[in-house]
Protein backbone atom coordinates (compact mmCIF):
# COMPACT_ATOMS: atom_id res chain seq x y z
CA UNK A 1 0.00 0.00 0.00
CA UNK A 2 1.26 3.45 -0.75
CA UNK A 3 -0.79 6.17 0.95
CA UNK A 4 0.29 8.03 4.09
CA UNK A 5 3.78 7.61 2.54
CA UNK A 6 4.03 4.20 4.16
CA UNK A 7 4.78 0.72 2.88
CA UNK A 8 3.69 -2.29 4.84
CA UNK A 9 3.05 -5.98 4.64
CA UNK A 10 1.01 -8.19 6.90
CA UNK A 11 1.62 -11.91 7.36
CA UNK A 12 -0.51 -14.26 9.40
CA UNK A 13 0.04 -17.88 10.22
CA UNK A 14 -1.71 -20.26 12.62
CA UNK A 15 0.57 -22.54 14.62
CA UNK A 16 -0.55 -25.53 16.67
CA UNK A 17 1.28 -24.65 19.89
CA UNK A 18 0.87 -22.52 23.02
CA UNK A 19 1.55 -18.75 23.24
CA UNK A 20 4.42 -19.45 25.68
CA UNK A 21 6.15 -21.90 23.34
CA UNK A 22 5.69 -19.58 20.37
CA UNK A 23 7.08 -16.64 22.36
CA UNK A 24 10.11 -18.75 23.32
CA UNK A 25 10.54 -19.61 19.62
CA UNK A 26 10.69 -15.89 18.77
CA UNK A 27 13.46 -15.02 21.23
CA UNK A 28 15.62 -18.14 21.68
CA UNK A 29 18.67 -17.45 19.42
CA UNK A 30 19.41 -21.13 18.64
CA UNK A 31 15.79 -21.79 17.84
CA UNK A 32 15.44 -18.64 15.69
CA UNK A 33 18.53 -19.61 13.66
CA UNK A 34 16.81 -22.87 12.71
CA UNK A 35 13.91 -21.15 10.95
CA UNK A 36 15.36 -17.72 10.05
CA UNK A 37 17.41 -19.17 7.17
CA UNK A 38 20.47 -19.62 9.41
CA UNK A 39 20.52 -16.01 10.70
CA UNK A 40 20.81 -15.50 14.44
CA UNK A 41 19.53 -12.74 16.73
CA UNK A 42 21.71 -11.18 19.40
CA UNK A 43 19.55 -9.06 21.67
CA UNK A 44 18.80 -7.69 25.10
CA UNK A 45 15.26 -9.00 25.36
CA UNK A 46 13.57 -6.09 27.12
CA UNK A 47 11.82 -2.88 26.12
CA UNK A 48 14.46 -0.50 24.73
CA UNK A 49 17.06 -3.29 24.50
CA UNK A 50 19.39 -3.54 21.51
CA UNK A 51 18.71 -6.08 18.77
CA UNK A 52 20.88 -7.44 15.96
CA UNK A 53 20.47 -10.17 13.38
CA UNK A 54 23.71 -11.88 12.35
CA UNK A 55 24.39 -13.79 9.14
CA UNK A 56 25.71 -17.36 9.62
CA UNK A 57 29.25 -15.97 9.02
CA UNK A 58 28.83 -13.41 11.84
CA UNK A 59 28.34 -10.25 9.74
CA UNK A 60 25.53 -7.96 10.91
CA UNK A 61 22.48 -8.25 8.63
CA UNK A 62 20.15 -5.84 10.45
CA UNK A 63 20.23 -3.92 13.69
CA UNK A 64 17.99 -1.83 15.87
CA UNK A 65 16.08 -1.94 19.15
CA UNK A 66 13.13 -3.58 20.89
CA UNK A 67 10.13 -1.24 20.86
CA UNK A 68 7.48 -3.60 22.30
CA UNK A 69 8.09 -6.45 24.73
CA UNK A 70 4.95 -7.98 26.24
CA UNK A 71 5.40 -11.76 26.71
CA UNK A 72 3.64 -13.77 25.35
CA UNK A 73 1.61 -11.26 23.32
CA UNK A 74 3.60 -8.61 21.50
CA UNK A 75 7.16 -8.24 20.30
CA UNK A 76 8.14 -5.16 18.32
CA UNK A 77 11.51 -4.49 16.74
CA UNK A 78 12.62 -1.28 15.04
CA UNK A 79 15.43 -2.16 12.68
CA UNK A 80 17.50 -1.05 9.74
CA UNK A 81 19.21 -3.09 7.07
CA UNK A 82 23.00 -3.02 7.47
CA UNK A 83 24.34 -4.94 4.49
CA UNK A 84 22.86 -3.27 1.42
CA UNK A 85 23.53 0.49 1.05
CA UNK A 86 20.25 1.19 -0.83
CA UNK A 87 18.19 -0.52 1.89
CA UNK A 88 20.26 1.04 4.69
CA UNK A 89 19.52 4.48 3.21
CA UNK A 90 15.78 3.89 3.66
CA UNK A 91 16.25 4.03 7.43
CA UNK A 92 14.36 2.18 10.14
CA UNK A 93 11.42 -0.17 9.66
CA UNK A 94 9.07 -1.43 12.36
CA UNK A 95 8.31 -5.11 12.67
CA UNK A 96 5.48 -5.99 15.05
CA UNK A 97 4.76 -9.62 15.96
CA UNK A 98 1.46 -10.31 17.70
CA UNK A 99 0.33 -13.59 19.27
CA UNK A 100 -3.30 -14.44 19.97
CA UNK A 101 -4.75 -17.78 21.12
CA UNK A 102 -6.90 -19.25 18.30
CA UNK A 103 -8.72 -22.54 18.83
CA UNK A 104 -6.13 -25.26 19.46
CA UNK A 105 -3.27 -23.00 18.43
CA UNK A 106 -1.95 -19.49 18.19
CA UNK A 107 -2.48 -16.85 15.53
CA UNK A 108 0.82 -15.12 14.77
CA UNK A 109 0.56 -11.80 12.88
CA UNK A 110 3.64 -10.03 11.61
CA UNK A 111 3.30 -6.46 10.34
CA UNK A 112 6.39 -4.94 8.79
CA UNK A 113 6.28 -1.30 7.75
CA UNK A 114 8.41 1.69 6.90
CA UNK A 115 7.48 5.38 6.68
CA UNK A 116 8.12 5.60 2.97
CA UNK A 117 6.02 4.94 -0.12
CA UNK A 118 6.88 2.01 -2.42
CA UNK A 119 9.82 0.90 -0.33
CA UNK A 120 12.21 -1.49 -2.16
CA UNK A 121 13.38 -2.71 1.27
CA UNK A 122 9.86 -3.76 2.32
CA UNK A 123 9.32 -5.34 -1.12
CA UNK A 124 12.54 -7.35 -0.66
CA UNK A 125 11.76 -8.59 2.85
CA UNK A 126 8.25 -9.50 1.78
CA UNK A 127 9.79 -12.35 -0.22
CA UNK A 128 11.59 -13.70 2.85
CA UNK A 129 8.86 -13.55 5.49
CA UNK A 130 6.57 -16.28 4.10
CA UNK A 131 9.49 -18.74 4.04
CA UNK A 132 10.60 -17.81 7.57
CA UNK A 133 7.06 -18.13 8.95
CA UNK A 134 6.41 -21.42 7.12
CA UNK A 135 9.65 -22.75 8.61
CA UNK A 136 8.68 -21.56 12.10
CA UNK A 137 5.26 -23.21 11.84
CA UNK A 138 6.71 -26.44 10.51
CA UNK A 139 9.48 -26.52 13.15
CA UNK A 140 7.02 -26.08 16.04
CA UNK A 141 4.49 -28.52 14.64
CA UNK A 142 6.72 -31.26 13.23
CA UNK A 143 10.24 -30.60 14.51
CA UNK A 144 11.73 -29.97 11.06
CA UNK A 145 11.94 -27.01 8.67
CA UNK A 146 11.00 -26.93 5.01
CA UNK A 147 13.83 -24.70 3.81
CA UNK A 148 16.91 -24.91 6.04
CA UNK A 149 19.07 -22.45 4.08
CA UNK A 150 18.76 -19.41 1.89
CA UNK A 151 16.77 -20.24 -1.27
CA UNK B 1 -7.72 -22.44 12.36
CA UNK B 2 -8.01 -22.42 8.55
CA UNK B 3 -7.39 -25.77 6.85
CA UNK B 4 -5.93 -26.65 3.44
CA UNK B 5 -9.51 -27.34 2.33
CA UNK B 6 -10.52 -23.75 3.17
CA UNK B 7 -7.59 -22.46 1.12
CA UNK B 8 -8.28 -24.63 -1.95
CA UNK B 9 -12.01 -23.84 -1.75
CA UNK B 10 -11.24 -20.13 -1.58
CA UNK B 11 -8.88 -20.37 -4.55
CA UNK B 12 -11.34 -22.42 -6.61
CA UNK B 13 -13.38 -19.33 -7.55
CA UNK B 14 -12.27 -17.03 -10.40
CA UNK B 15 -13.70 -13.88 -8.75
CA UNK B 16 -11.70 -14.56 -5.60
CA UNK B 17 -8.54 -15.24 -7.58
CA UNK B 18 -9.15 -11.94 -9.36
CA UNK B 19 -9.38 -10.12 -6.01
CA UNK B 20 -6.07 -11.72 -4.95
CA UNK B 21 -4.51 -10.59 -8.25
CA UNK B 22 -5.68 -7.04 -7.58
CA UNK B 23 -4.23 -7.10 -4.07
CA UNK B 24 -1.01 -8.48 -5.48
CA UNK B 25 -0.76 -5.38 -7.70
CA UNK B 26 -1.80 -2.91 -4.97
CA UNK B 27 -1.79 -4.20 -1.42
CA UNK B 28 -3.81 -2.71 1.44
CA UNK B 29 -6.94 -1.73 -0.56
CA UNK B 30 -10.30 -0.94 1.03
CA UNK B 31 -13.55 -2.64 -0.01
CA UNK B 32 -14.38 0.48 -2.06
CA UNK B 33 -11.03 0.38 -3.89
CA UNK B 34 -11.49 -3.30 -4.67
CA UNK B 35 -15.01 -2.80 -6.06
CA UNK B 36 -13.83 -0.23 -8.60
CA UNK B 37 -13.98 -1.49 -12.17
CA UNK B 38 -15.39 -4.88 -11.18
CA UNK B 39 -18.70 -6.12 -12.54
CA UNK B 40 -19.71 -7.35 -9.07
CA UNK B 41 -21.92 -5.82 -6.42
CA UNK B 42 -20.31 -4.48 -3.26
CA UNK B 43 -22.08 -7.26 -1.33
CA UNK B 44 -20.62 -9.93 -3.60
CA UNK B 45 -17.10 -8.51 -3.23
CA UNK B 46 -17.55 -8.34 0.57
CA UNK B 47 -18.68 -11.98 0.62
CA UNK B 48 -15.69 -13.14 -1.45
CA UNK B 49 -13.33 -11.15 0.78
CA UNK B 50 -14.84 -12.79 3.86
CA UNK B 51 -14.07 -16.24 2.37
CA UNK B 52 -10.52 -15.18 1.54
CA UNK B 53 -10.13 -13.91 5.11
CA UNK B 54 -11.52 -17.14 6.58
CA UNK B 55 -8.92 -19.04 4.55
CA UNK B 56 -6.20 -16.67 5.86
CA UNK B 57 -5.35 -15.64 2.29
CA UNK B 58 -6.34 -12.05 3.04
CA UNK B 59 -5.81 -10.17 6.31
CA UNK B 60 -8.05 -7.19 7.09
CA UNK B 61 -6.56 -4.44 9.21
CA UNK B 62 -8.65 -1.60 10.61
CA UNK B 63 -7.02 1.80 10.04
CA UNK B 64 -9.15 4.67 11.28
CA UNK B 65 -12.59 4.36 9.70
CA UNK B 66 -11.41 2.03 6.98
CA UNK B 67 -10.66 -1.65 6.75
CA UNK B 68 -7.67 -2.33 4.52
CA UNK B 69 -7.05 -5.71 2.94
CA UNK B 70 -3.62 -7.27 2.67
CA UNK B 71 -2.71 -10.37 0.70
CA UNK B 72 -1.18 -12.95 3.07
CA UNK B 73 1.52 -14.91 1.28
CA UNK B 74 2.20 -17.39 4.07
CA UNK B 75 -0.53 -19.98 3.27
CA UNK B 76 0.25 -19.68 -0.46
CA UNK B 77 3.90 -20.41 0.30
CA UNK B 78 2.88 -23.40 2.44
CA UNK B 79 0.73 -24.80 -0.35
CA UNK B 80 3.53 -24.29 -2.85
CA UNK B 81 5.93 -26.22 -0.62
CA UNK B 82 3.47 -28.90 0.42
CA UNK B 83 1.65 -29.48 -2.88
CA UNK B 84 3.90 -28.24 -5.67
CA UNK B 85 7.57 -28.25 -4.62
CA UNK B 86 7.49 -31.87 -3.55
CA UNK B 87 6.20 -33.10 -6.94
CA UNK B 88 8.60 -30.89 -8.86
CA UNK B 89 11.70 -32.01 -6.95
CA UNK B 90 12.34 -35.41 -8.60
CA UNK B 91 12.08 -33.85 -12.05
CA UNK B 92 14.60 -31.15 -11.14
CA UNK B 93 16.99 -33.73 -9.68
CA UNK B 94 16.67 -35.86 -12.81
CA UNK B 95 17.46 -32.85 -15.01
CA UNK B 96 20.45 -31.93 -12.92
CA UNK B 97 21.76 -35.53 -13.08
CA UNK B 98 21.31 -35.50 -16.87
CA UNK B 99 23.16 -32.19 -17.14
CA UNK B 100 26.05 -33.52 -15.06
CA UNK B 101 26.22 -36.65 -17.19
CA UNK B 102 26.17 -34.69 -20.48
CA UNK B 103 28.78 -32.28 -19.22
CA UNK B 104 30.98 -35.24 -18.42
CA UNK B 105 31.43 -34.70 -14.70
CA UNK B 106 30.98 -38.43 -14.08
CA UNK B 107 33.30 -39.56 -16.88
CA UNK B 108 36.73 -39.09 -15.42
Amino acid sequence: MTDHAQSSFVYVTYVKTTPDRLWEALIDPDFVAQYWLGNRPEAEWRLGGSWKLLFPDGRVADQGEIVAFEPPKRLGIRWRNEWKPEFNAEGYSICMMELEPAGEGVKLSVTHSIERADSPFIAAVSGGWPKILSNLKSLLETGTVVLPNKP
Amino acid sequence: MPTDDDIFRALADPSRRRLLDRLHVTDGQSLGDLCEGLAMTRQAVAKHLAMLEAANLVVAVRQGREKRHFINRVPINEIAERWIGKFDQPRLSALSALKQHLEGEDND
